[in-house]
């Protein structure tokens, strides 16, 4: 319930699309560890400015980076708490499996005390 | 309490949880080869389970739908790709839209090795699912949320109850 109440829909989409792909997980780690240009980020990899500066606006739409202006420079952060929800997310489906584990050592525990199979 | 870990890695889009239970292989397995056992621990209370098929034999099939709390049916199934009875199989896990469960293209599919290991105290059991996209892993998460909230507050009912 947590989860769902913090994240609506459309923010979940743009956030799982945003990180499904490679360059942007990748350029979200660098800017979670320090402010970056947008310029300094593309020249970390092999494309264009333009090709960059789009994947930074993806990440961007989805509340993952921040971005201000400096002078001539855009500078780009990653947003530490939007990555938090992402994995608020997967503690959910670990919520999930702690239960079903639960069920499974409950069921073989029956075996051993059938007494207390309805209680 | 089983001994559990559960690691979630986003780059390789793989979900492993490892539990410990004080009981043979044999017994464990059991749990996957009868329907009725695996409804018991599928879903949480909330979202019970109905296998209507199942077939835990390399190329079988197994078919469930889930039921939420308000009687909606969630449909499922599984393809059994191998079975190394009782220490490993593997199977495709799909959503379908209806009880024709055939499977649903846009929905994510994923891939998973549940494999049980003897040790001193019982059985170690690995459940590893990958996905094919974050897409994929987000689908299945939204739906786990919905399973893993009911659960959550299933678990301190049962707490409060004692």
């Amino acid at each position: 319930m947590t989860a769902a109440a913090t994240l609506d829909e459309d923010r979940t989409d743009a956030l799982f699309h945003a990180l499904a792909d490679r360059t942007r997980r990748d350029m979200l780690r660098r800017v979670l560890v320090g402010e970056h240009s947008v310029s300094a980020l593309a020249d970390k990899y092999e494309m264009s400015f333009a090709a960059a500066q789009k994947h930074v606006a993806v990440l961007e739409r989805a509340g993952l980076l921040t971005k201000r202006r400096s002078g001539r420079e855009r500078l780009v952060r990653g947003d530490v708490e939007a990555v938090r929800s992402v994995a608020s997310l997967l503690d959910e489906l670990e919520t999930l499996w702690r239960g079903r584990i639960a069920r499974i050592d409950d069921l073989i525990a029956a075996d051993l005390h059938p007494e207390h199979i309805k209680e | 309490m089983p001994v559990t870990n559960v690691t979630h890695d986003l780059d390789s889009l793989t979900l492993v949880i490892t539990a410990e239970f004080a009981a043979p292989v044999e017994r464990v397995w059991q749990v996957y080869a009868d329907p009725r056992q695996l409804e018991q621990v599928f879903g949480p209370p909330t979202y019970p389970a109905t296998f209507v098929e199942h077939d835990l034999t390399p190329g079988g099939k197994a078919h469930y739908f889930m039921t939420s709390p308000e009687g909606e049916k969630y449909y499922g199934w599984w393809r059994i790709e191998s079975v190394d009875e009782p220490r490993r199989f593997t199977f495709e896990d799909g959503f379908a839209a209806d009880d024709s469960f055939a499977p649903v293209a846009e929905m994510p599919v994923s891939h998973n090795v549940y494999e049980f290991e003897a040790i001193e105290s019982g059985t170690r059991a690995t459940f590893t699912g990958t996905y094919e996209s974050v897409e994929g892993l987000q689908q299945v998460l939204e739906m786990g949320v919905v399973e893993g909230a009911s659960a959550a507050i299933n678990q301190i009912d049962a707490l409060l109850a004692r």
